[in-house]
C-alpha cells in the first residue's frame, strides 16, 4: 500500500527532517498506485498496476546542497537516507543560486481527488478496453489505445515549518481506430480527474466516425489556411509554448518574451486582443497541486489578459536577484472561450481546414516559438459551413505566438492534456486564420 | 518523452531526468539516490542466481512453460552546471527483481524491489496468475522463436575507466573549465551536464541462461547560448558530441577522436574535447547572430555523421521495428509505411548507395550488449542492402510472423520493473565501398548546404514525411563550402530522399552519434540507441526558411 495517510506522511516526514543535522532539511513523500490496460489490433496487449513510492530529502549546509532519496521507510532506512542526502551535500560546491528551504505557505484549498477514480478495479480497465474494441470489430475497424488510471498523494515538510498533504486522481484515456485497408484513422482523447464522467463506449465513437470519415482523403495545396483546430490539437502548440514564460529566461534574452534592449514583455501586448489565459490551482475541472516543484504556492492569476502578458514565472532565486515577488510554476492552464462547439464553428466557416489532433511537434526556433509537426487522425476540408471531404494529413510550420494572434473565434474550452506537456489545460476549440502548412504527408 | 526519440532540449532533458529548478524529482528514469562510495560496487552474482532460481522454480511450479528473470541494478550520475556554477549532483540507484512467464499461452510479468527469495517467488507466481487470467483474451498463443541456453556467461561494455570510478571534484571540475572557456569565447550562456549510466543486469531463463551483464554508458552534451541585446536576438549552439557506449575516457579529448571537417569546424569520433568543442561553439553561435537566411529552395545537401544519424534514426529505425509495422504501437507510436508487402515486393527504400544494417555488437555504441534482454546472444543483420529493404527489427515472440528461426536479439527494458520488448538496435548507414573523401564529395556540388549537428527533428506516424534541423549550416557553391548561413531545414519524404543518396564517403569518415532518448511503448519506456554513418550527400531536397517575425 503506498497511499500514506495525511498523519502517517506527516509523521515520516516530520521524523526525517528532525534527524537531519545539516542547516535545513525538506522531506518529500509521494506515491502513486497507477493502473492501465493497454490494446492493440483488437486484442489487450498488456494490463498492470504499478505501486510506488518515494521519499526524496534535500539537505543543505549552507550554500552546498545534496539529495537522496529512497523507497523504504523504516527507522532505520530513514536514518540512512538521510546520512547520504548529508554525504552528498558535503561532496557538492558552493551553488551561488542557493535559496533556503521555503517559508510557510498559504496554500489554496484544492480539490483534485475523486473517490470513485481511487476505487478503479482491473475489471473497469478490461471494460473500457472491451467497449472500445467491441464496436470497432463489429465495424470492420481496428483499435488500439490505453487506459491508465491513478490515485496518488504528495506530502511534505521541511525545517522552517513548512508542510502539505494532497491526494490527486487521474484518468487518462486515448485510442486510435484504423479501417482495415488502413486508409482512414480516427482517434479520441479523454482526461479527468473523475471516471464517474467517463465512458468508453461513448468516446470511442469519435474515434470510429474519424477513421470512417478520414479513407479517400484529396491532397490539397500546402499554404496558408484558416484553420479550426480541435482543442486536443491546439492543445500541443499551446502546451509547448507554456515552457517558456519563465521570467529569468525572458530577462537573459534567450526567449520570445524578451525585449529588445533587454528585460522582458511583461505587461505588453503579445498576442490577439481575444487571448485570455488564466492559471487556477482549485479549478474545478481542472484541479492540480497547491503547490510547484519549489513548494511555493499556486495562485489564482491570470497570465495573458486580452493579449496582454500579465504574469511570468518567477523563481524564488530570480524573484530575489530581480526584487520580485516569486511566482510558482503553473499547473494548469485556462484559455478563455465562448459557447460554441467546434461543429458551431464549422458552420460559420466559408473555406478551411478542420484539425483533429497534431503530432510530433517540436521547436524549431526558440527566437519566435516556431513550432512543427503534423496533423493526423481527422484533417477535413471546410466548405461553406459544412465539412465537405477528407484531406491528406499536412506538415505545419507555425508559431503559436503568431496563432494566436490570428485568431477568429474561440469556443467552449474542454479539458485536454498535451501528449508532451505535463500541464491540465482547458482550451477552446480555435479558429485560426493564416495557418502555415509547408508540405503535405502521406501518412494516414 | 513521446514516441520521441532523439535529443531533447535541456529543459525537456532536465523535465526527463526529474531534474527541474526546484530540484530534484524522482523520475521513472532515475530511481533513489545513493552516496557516491556506494556506486563503484556490483551485487554478487551468486546472490542474483539464488533469487533467479527461486523465479524459475516458482514460475515452473505455477505452470508456467516459459519464465525468464531479471534482476537488475541501474546506476546513474547527474552533474549538471550552469554558467559558472554547479547546479545540481545526484546520484540515483534503483534495484529490483522483474519476472515474466508464459501460462497457458500467455504472457504474464511482475516485478519486486524486495531482493528475497520468497518476494521473487511470489513475483513469479503473481506473473503466473497474470498470465492465466490474459489467456481467456488471446486468440493465438505466443510463439517464442527457439534459442538455446547459454549457461553462466557474463559481458562487460569495454571500458578503460568506469564514470562512477571519477570523483564528483574532477567532474565538476571538467564541467567548470569548459564552461568559464566557453563564456571567455563570448557565449553569455553555458550549460553543461555529465550523465552516467551503469546497468547492472543479471539475466536467467528456463532455457538454461545465467548471465550477468555490466553496461556502461555516457554522455556530456552542452548547450552555448549568444545573444545580442540590441537587436533582442538569441542564438545556440548544441555540442557536437554524442552519447556513447564507453567510459570516463570518452571525455580524453585524444586528437585521435577529431575530424578536421573541409571548413575547420571539429567532429568528434570516439573521444571528446569538451572544452574544445564549448569554445568552437560560443564562437559559432555569436556567428549564427548575423549569418545570412537561408533562401528556401532545393538544395544538394551534403549531410555530416553528426546531422545524418537523426534521419536515419527516424525514416529507417523506426519504420524497420516489426511491432509498428504490425499495428501495436498504433495509438503511440505510430505504424509504419515500410509494410510486409513492400519487403515481399523488393521495395526500392533508397539507392544503390544505401546499404543499412541493424546491429547490437559495435564497440562503443549505445546499442551494444553481449546478450538482449530475453538472453540471446546479439548479432548484426541487413536491413537494407543496395537500396532494397530486406529485414526487419524482430524479438523472440514477433519472429515467426516473418518467417524467422531466431531472434534478432533487440530486445530490452528500462529497468526491472518495465516489460521488455522490440527496441531499436543501432541502425547505421555503410560507408562507401570506394574511397571517397568529404572534400571529394563536395568538389563537384555546385549548389548545396552542408549540415553538421542534429537539430530540430519531427516525423508523422508512418515515417513518411519529415523535417530536420542542424546546429551548423554552410553554403557550397561551385565544389567549394562557403559561408556560414542559418534558418536551415530540410523537408523530406523518406523514400524520395534515400533515393536521391548519390554517395556515401568511405570508412574513414564514418562516426557514431545517437540519443540516451528512444521513447516508445505504453507506458512509456526510454532506450539508448547509436547511429552510425559517413558523410553522405542528397541531390535535390526540399529546404525552407524557418525564420519568423512576431513583430
Amino acid at each position: 500500500m503506498t497511499i500514506f495517510t495525511e498523519d502517517q506522511a506527516r509523521a515520516i516526514c516530520a521524523k526525517v527532517v528532525a534527524l537531519s543535522k545539516a542547516d535545513e532539511c525538506t522531506a518529500e513523500l509521494s506515491g502513486a498506485i497507477t493502473g492501465n490496460v493497454r490494446f492493440a489490433l483488437n486484442n489487450v496487449t498488456t494490463s498492470g498496476v504499478v505501486d510506488d513510492c518515494d521519499l526524496i530529502v534535500r539537505v543543505a549546509f549552507g550554500k552546498r546542497a545534496g539529495v537522496a532519496t529512497i523507497n523504504q521507510f523504516d527507522d532505520a532506512s530513514l536514518e540512512r537516507v538521510v546520512r547520504r542526502a548529508e554525504d552528498l551535500a558535503r561532496l557538492a560546491p558552493d551553488n551561488p543560486e542557493f535559496v533556503p528551504a521555503v517559508g510557510k505557505q498559504n496554500y489554496m484549498p484544492s480539490q483534485s481527488f475523486s473517490p470513485a477514480t481511487a476505487a478503479i478495479v482491473p475489471e473497469f480497465r478490461a471494460q473500457a478496453a472491451a467497449d472500445s474494441i467491441t464496436p470497432c470489430r463489429a465495424a470492420k475497424l481496428v483499435a488500439a489505445g490505453y487506459l491508465e488510471d491513478s490515485q496518488s498523494f504528495s506530502a511534505f515538510a521541511n525545517s522552517r515549518g513548512n508542510v502539505g498533504y494532497q491526494r490527486s486522481t487521474k484518468l487518462d484515456y486515448t485510442c486510435t481506430v484504423r479501417t482495415e485497408d488502413g486508409r482512414g484513422s480516427g482517434w479520441v482523447g479523454r482526461d479527468l480527474q473523475d471516471s464517474t464522467a467517463f465512458s468508453a463506449s461513448t468516446d470511442i465513437r469519435t474515434a470510429i466516425r474519424k477513421a470512417s470519415a478520414s479513407s479517400e482523403a484529396k491532397a490539397l495545396e500546402p499554404g496558408k489556411y484558416t484553420v479550426i483546430l480541435e482543442p486536443h490539437a491546439a492543445a500541443g502548440l499551446i502546451g509547448f509554448m507554456m515552457n517558456y514564460f519563465g521570467a529569468r529566461e525572458a530577462d537573459e534574452g534567450r526567449s520570445f518574451l524578451s525585449k529588445k534592449g533587454g528585460g522582458n514583455k511583461l505587461g505588453e501586448q503579445v498576442f490577439g486582443p481575444q487571448v485570455n489565459i488564466s492559471t487556477d490551482p482549485a479549478h474545478p475541472e481542472a484541479s492540480v497541486l497547491a503547490w510547484d516543484n519549489d513548494y511555493v504556492a499556486r495562485q489564482r492569476m491570470p497570465l495573458i489578459e486580452n493579449g496582454r502578458v500579465v504574469n511570468m514565472q518567477y523563481s524564488r532565486y530570480w524573484a530575489q536577484k530581480q526584487g520580485k515577488t516569486p511566482v510558482a510554476d503553473i499547473g494548469n492552464l485556462l484559455m478563455a472561450g465562448g459557447t460554441k462547439s467546434t461543429a458551431d464553428l464549422i458552420r460559420t466557416t466559408e473555406r478551411g481546414v478542420l484539425v483533429s489532433r497534431t503530432w510530433y511537434i517540436r521547436m524549431v526556433d526558440p527566437q519566435t516559438v516556431l513550432l512543427t509537426g503534423l496533423t493526423r487522425d481527422g484533417t477535413f476540408y471546410i466548405e461553406n459551413g459544412a465539412i465537405k471531404y477528407p484531406v491528406k494529413n499536412f506538415r505545419f510550420n507555425e508559431s503559436p505566438v503568431i496563432m494566436l494572434n490570428n485568431v477568429e473565434e474561440l469556443g467552449k474550452p474542454i479539458r485536454v492534456v498535451g501528449d508532451e506537456s505535463p500541464l491540465v489545460m482547458m482550451l477552446p476549440p480555435m479558429k485560426l486564420r493564416d495557418f502555415t502548412f509547408t508540405s503535405l504527408s502521406d501518412a494516414v | 518523452m513521446i514516441a520521441g526519440d532523439a535529443r531533447l532540449h535541456r529543459r525537456d532533458f532536465l523535465a526527463a531526468c526529474g531534474l527541474t529548478a526546484g530540484g530534484v524529482v524522482l523520475p521513472g528514469l532515475a530511481g533513489r539516490a545513493v552516496a557516491a562510495e556506494a556506486l563503484q560496487s556490483t551485487l554478487d552474482v551468486r546472490f542474483k542466481k539464488t533469487l533467479a532460481d527461486a523465479a524459475l522454480n516458482a514460475a515452473t511450479q505455477a505452470g508456467a512453460s516459459y519464465c525468464d528473470v531479471r534482476v537488475g541494478r541501474y546506476l546513474r550520475q547527474f552533474v549538471i552546471t550552469r554558467d559558472a556554477h554547479v547546479e545540481n549532483v545526484v546520484n540515483t540507484e534503483s534495484m529490483g527483481v522483474g519476472v515474466r512467464v508464459i501460462a497457458g499461452g500467455a504472457w504474464g510479468f511482475a516485478a519486486t524491489n524486495d531482493l528475497s527469495p520468497a518476494s521473487v517467488a511470489k513475483a513469479a507466481q503473481l506473473a503466473a496468475a497474470i498470465a492465466r487470467a490474459n489467456s481467456h483474451n488471446q486468440s493465438e498463443p505466443v510463439q517464442l522463436a527457439p534459442t538455446k541456453g547459454v549457461g553462466e556467461v557474463s559481458w562487460r561494455t569495454p571500458i578503460q575507466r568506469s564514470a562512477f570510478d571519477v570523483p564528483v571534484k574532477e567532474k565538476v571540475d571538467l564541467l567548470m573549465g569548459v564552461n568559464g572557456a566557453a563564456l571567455a569565447a563570448g557565449a553569455n550562456f553555458v550549460n553543461s551536464i555529465i550523465f552516467s549510466v551503469n546497468e547492472q543486469k543479471y539475466f536467467a531463463s528456463t532455457d538454461g541462461s545465467y548471465i550477468d551483464q555490466d553496461v556502461h554508458r555516457i554522455w556530456a552534451p552542452i548547450e552555448v547560448t549568444c545573444i545580442d541585446k540590441a537587436t533582442g536576438k538569441f542564438r545556440q549552439r548544441s555540442g557536437l558530441s554524442a552519447p556513447v557506449g564507453m567510459g570516463y575516457e570518452y571525455l580524453d579529448g585524444a586528437a585521435s577522436g577529431k575530424v578536421v571537417l573541409p571548413n575547420g569546424v571539429v567532429c568528434y569520433g570516439a573521444s571528446y574535447d569538451m572544452k574544445e568543442d564549448a569554445i568552437a561553439a560560443a564562437r559559432q553561435a555569436r556567428a549564427k547572430l548575423t549569418a545570412p537566411s537561408v533562401k528556401p529552395g532545393k538544395y544538394d545537401l551534403v549531410l555530416d555523421p553528426s546531422n545524418i544519424w537523426l534521419t536515419i534514426h527516424e525514416s529507417v529505425g523506426h519504420p524497420t521495428e516489426l511491432d509498428r509495422v504490425l499495428g501495436y504501437e498504433a495509438n503511440f507510436a505510430g505504424t509504419s509505411f515500410a509494410t510486409l508487402d513492400k519487403k515481399a515486393a523488393h521495395f526500392k527504400y533508397g539507392s544503390e548507395h544505401v546499404n543499412i544494417v541493424a546491429d547490437k555488437l559495435q564497440p562503443g555504441s549505445l546499442g551494444a550488449v553481449g546478450y538482449d534482454d530475453e538472453g540471446i546472444k546479439t548479432k548484426r543483420w541487413d536491413l537494407i542492402r543496395d537500396g532494397v529493404l530486406v529485414d526487419y527489427q524482430a524479438i523472440r515472440d514477433q519472429a515467426h510472423i516473418i518467417g524467422k528461426t531466431e531472434s534478432d536479439g533487440c530486445c530490452y527494458a528500462d529497468s526491472w520493473s518495465s516489460v521488455q520488448f522490440q527496441r531499436m538496435a543501432n541502425v547505421s548507414l555503410q560507408p562507401g565501398k570506394t574511397p571517397l573523401t568529404v572534400p571529394d564529395m563536395i568538389k563537384d556540388v555546385e549548389n548545396g548546404i552542408y549540415i553538421v549537428g542534429d537539430g530540430s527533428f519531427s516525423i508523422d506516424q508512418q515515417r513518411y514525411n519529415a523535417q530536420f534541423g542542424g546546429q551548423l549550416f554552410f553554403e557550397i557553391k561551385n565544389g567549394k563550402v562557403g559561408q556560414q548561413i542559418e534558418d536551415v531545414a530540410y523537408q523530406i519524404r523518406t523514400p524520395e530522399f534515400w533515393n536521391a543518396c548519390v554517395g556515401v564517403c568511405d570508412q574513414r569518415d564514418y562516426r557514431l552519434n545517437g540519443s540516451f532518448f528512444d521513447g516508445k511503448g505504453q507506458p512509456e519506456q526510454v532506450s539508448a540507441v547509436s547511429h552510425g554513418a559517413a558523410t553522405a550527400r542528397f541531390n535535390g531536397v526540399n529546404v525552407i526558411n524557418t525564420a519568423r517575425s512576431l513583430g
